[in-house]
């Protein structure tokens, strides 16, 4: 071959329509993603029993939070900050939860100011039965928290039940959260 | 009040997007110069509106107007006025207020400075870039208002994350979306052809500008971004294949390809169907960048806060605008006819290969991206693909395009020599053939790769060198008759021998500083030394300091060579309170040779600290090369020829408006 002609446009169409579709397949992955969570990845301590910790108290707030008290009774453990955006999001749907008291939930206060803790408390309601102060974000390592806010479920035997990363919206609490609370207090297994 | 009027003003401009993008396109089918006119006020008054609500949107960062929920969300009346004005675009509605003021200040440029082109023509792209503008005012202001309010209004905003607060990131992403948003002319100017049926010499002169505008922007955007991850993330890597970084990596490949295949339908009226196809995929890769970095599908370690509401509406967005110009491409492709007929072996033939190369290369980085998001689909397994993958596919895509890239400009059109090319390289063999000797000697425990890589650095800035000298045939004429050869010579083509030898300089940057790099971590208590490479780091000890929004602690380390005092290094590590947050920042001290790089860490507890030392020879000829770069790009751009346009087809314009009657009368 001596000479190229480039210009010699494909007669049939669908060679043309090439770039097509192979634009749609990537779109119709990109969709399928959308419904995907990549940053979900299965957390190591699932089945686990919780990380061995003791965390004081917020000041003038009473009940500090440590492995212990999470044995007995299924509960939830949010990891918050009062500096966290997203937190402010979900914090309603914890204070109905709190109202409607179906399960006690606790707070890992992570890499906070005592004070401001307590002030973004007054301001936007406490709904938490006991509260930890990670202040070095030590505890937090141990749990695996990458990004604030995450929430635990945990077991009557104070296992790790399942892990909620970023904010609990009203979908997650009522078709996963809830229902995991529900099975596990029937003594059956939780799936979420 | 100016939160409401900025408001106000991009719903004004969605109206006046909405007539823009349909009122000319109808004008210029029925020929009618009225509706047609009405192209050109439209664009400016939408970029007028557009940047009263960018306008309105800085003010209330400059003045910390806490009552907006954006600003409450992402600035802090602590912060320095500086980062308090790139705040604006440091979150989500931001940035894309400033996408879209850069798109309507491209609209408007079309209409105030595109006198040269035909009015029908103008009108069709206005009304393209209209559309594009319509997409991103419905997604602003129906899931990404800017100006929503905050009642009552905080003390104080959350801050913006401090490690954003850096002057190099405050203007990354400005310049960044001027590359990304700048190919949407060459979209629309491909779209408006595609509808006119036609592609020629002139289209080709007129999208040239433009594109390499936008490259320029986007080089030096993509480059202060690497620059940033190199000083400011303390792990003194500079690119890491993450997601968001292919995600402009990709239109850059695409665009690179676009702005070479544009010369050849300027030059020689050829490769029209693949060009309009190039500027259609390179803007299509700009918005998928977008629709990346917006809707979270991906992880990446740019953790920007994400909404599966928003992500469905940038796609459905994405698919519209991608999908509607590959079919009108399908079904118009074959009319447009090319002309020129040439041998393998020609500048067009190698035009066709960098052209063949880089797409190859652009179509890995995308699957390396999209892999991940493939596999979860399917088999719902997660995983990353990471530099391995990157490495070991792209890496060699490019080797043949830096062989190719000195001999191709040696090359004439239509029918070239490819021995005579190579005897016309002499001196660009000599200095390749001289490099790896001498990279073999001074480096002979390898790594063995890094040799020949050094050699193609060297071959590709010594053979755009020789070209320019042939073009001046400097040695073989009067140095004079030289001199004149200078002034008259095409600044276009200088810009190509720029910006080839500032390719070659990042070759050698990359090479070298992967290779040859020293790393210690260290331990250090006051006092203590190590030794990195030939350099010895002296711990003089760390002392608190206070900053304007933070306090930090601040090493000093005296670092000498061979017993020589050559710096005093003195990194520190901050503590930001809004939000509390820790940055490091390194110590860079960079000199002929290379880099010196100096990271303090925690302390210890026991009055030690632990420290990380690099020694990355030639790491700066990077950005040099990149910078380069864009000068090539910028000088080819101030070209008589781009500034001159087009003014053969003006004549056959008043043909084209009666063509285009006749037509809508039949």
């Amino acid at each position: 071959m001596n000479e190229l002609d480039l210009e010699e446009t494909p007669r049939r169409l669908w060679p043309r329509l090439l770039p097509l579709a192979v634009a749609l397949i990537i779109g119709g992955f990109l969709f399928a993603g959308l419904s995907l969570r990549p940053k979900e990845i299965p957390s190591v301590l699932i089945g686990k029993a919780v990380p061995e910790f003791n965390l004081p108290a917020l000041p003038k707030r009473p009940k500090g939070l440590q492995s212990a008290d999470l044995k007995g009774q299924v509960s939830l453990v949010n990891v918050f900050a009062s500096w966290c955006v997203s937190c402010r999001v979900e914090h309603p749907l914890f204070m109905k939860l709190k109202a409607r008291d179906l399960v006690p939930v606790h707070g890992l206060n992570y890499k906070d100011d005592g004070p401001a803790a307590m002030s973004w408390l007054a301001r936007h309601g406490d709904p938490y039965d006991r509260v930890g102060q990670d202040l070095k974000g030590r505890v937090g390592i141990d749990w695996g928290v990458y990004g604030v806010p995450e929430t635990f479920l945990i077991n009557a035997e104070g296992r790790i039940v399942c892990k909620h990363i970023g904010p609990v919206m009203e979908r997650d609490l009522e078709e996963k959260l809830l229902p995991a609370v529900k099975a596990l207090r029937q003594g059956g297994v939780a799936k979420c | 009040m100016t939160a409401e009027l900025g408001h106000y003003a991009l719903v004004l401009a969605l109206s006046v997007a909405l007539v823009q993008a349909t009122i000319p396109l109808l004008g210029a089918w029925r020929g009618d110069p009225g509706w047609v006119g009405l192209a050109r006020p439209a664009a400016l008054v939408q970029c007028f509106l557009v940047t009263v609500a960018f306008g309105a949107l800085m003010y209330a960062y400059v003045t910390s107007d806490f009552s907006v929920l954006n600003v409450a969300s992402n600035s802090h009346s602590a912060k320095p006025l500086l980062y308090k004005i790139s705040g604006v675009w440091g979150n989500h509605e931001g940035s894309l207020l400033l996408w879209l003021l850069i798109l309507v200040l491209f609209g408007a440029a079309v209409a105030a400075f595109g006198g040269n082109l035909p009015a029908p023509f103008r009108a069709r792209v206005l009304a393209v870039q209209a559309m594009i503008a319509v997409g991103f005012l419905t997604f602003v202001l129906f899931t990404s208002n800017p100006f929503e309010r905050l009642l009552p209004a905080p003390l104080d905003g959350n801050g913006l994350n401090p490690l954003l607060q850096d002057p190099g990131l405050a203007f990354h992403p400005p310049f960044l979306y001027l590359g990304y948003v700048g190919f949407s002319m060459a979209f629309s100017f491909a779209v408006a052809a595609l509808i006119e049926g036609r592609v020629d010499a002139a289209w080709a002169r007129w999208v040239r500008p433009w594109t390499l505008a936008a490259w320029c922007f986007l080089t030096l955007g993509i480059a202060l971004g690497s620059w940033w991850a190199y000083y400011e993330l303390g792990w003194g890597g500079w690119w890491f294949w993450d997601p968001v970084e292919n995600a402009s990596f990709m239109p850059w490949l695409a665009g690179t390809a676009l702005l070479h295949s544009s010369i050849v339908v300027e030059k020689r009226d050829s490769l029209k169907n693949w060009t309009v196809l190039l500027a259609i995929l390179t803007f299509s890769l700009s918005l998928l960048g977008t629709f990346l970095v917006r809707s979270g599908v991906l992880t990446s370690v740019h953790a920007f806060a994400t909404d599966p509401a928003r992500g469905v509406f940038i796609l459905a967005f994405l698919i519209v605008v991608i999908a509607g110009s590959l079919t009108l491409y399908a079904v118009r492709a074959p009319a447009m006819k090319g002309g020129g007929i040439f041998s393998p072996v020609s500048r067009e033939g190698g035009l066709v290969l960098n052209n063949l190369l880089l797409s190859t290369a652009c179509a890995t980085v995308l699957l390396g991206t999209l892999y991940p998001l493939f596999l979860d689909a399917v088999t719902g397994d997660k995983i990353t693909v990471g530099p391995p993958f990157f490495n070991m596919t792209f890496g060699p895509l490019m080797v043949p395009v830096f062989i190719a890239m000195a001999v191709g400009p040696m090359l004439p059109w239509k029918r070239g020599d490819l021995l005579g090319a190579v005897q016309r390289l002499k001196f660009a063999i000599a200095a390749a053939v001289a490099a790896l000797l001498l990279t073999l000697v001074l480096a002979y425990d390898g790594p063995w790769l890094a040799i020949p890589g050094i050699a193609l650095g060297v071959w590709v800035i010594a053979a755009a060198l020789e070209e320019a000298a042939h073009r001046l045939r400097l040695f073989r004429v009067p140095i004079a008759e030289s001199m004149r050869r200078l002034m008259r010579s095409p600044r276009a083509a200088w810009g190509t021998t720029f910006a080839h030898a500032g390719a070659g300089m990042v070759i050698i940057g990359v090479v070298a500083s992967s290779s040859w790099q020293v790393e210690k971590l260290q331990v250090l208590r006051q006092g203590e030394s190590v030794a990195v490479g030939a350099y010895e780091f002296k711990f003089e000890g760390a002392t608190p300091v206070a900053g304007p929004n933070y306090g930090a602690v601040r090493g000093t380390f005296r670092v000498s060579r061979n017993g020589a005092e050559v710096a005093v290094m003195q990194p520190e590590s901050r503590s930001y309170q809004d939000p509390p947050m820790e940055t490091t920042e390194a110590a860079i001290r960079t000199g002929w040779g290379g880099d010196l790089y100096a990271v303090i860490g925690d302390p210890t507890g026991d009055g030690s600290w632990s420290t990380r030392f690099y020694n990355k020879p030639m790491i700066h000829w990077i950005w040099t090369g990149a910078l380069l770069m864009v000068f090539g790009g910028l000088f080819s751009l101030s070209d008589r020829r781009h500034r001159v346009g087009a003014p053969a087809r003006r004549g056959r314009m008043a043909k084209t408006v009666k063509t285009a009657a006749s037509m809508a009368g039949k």
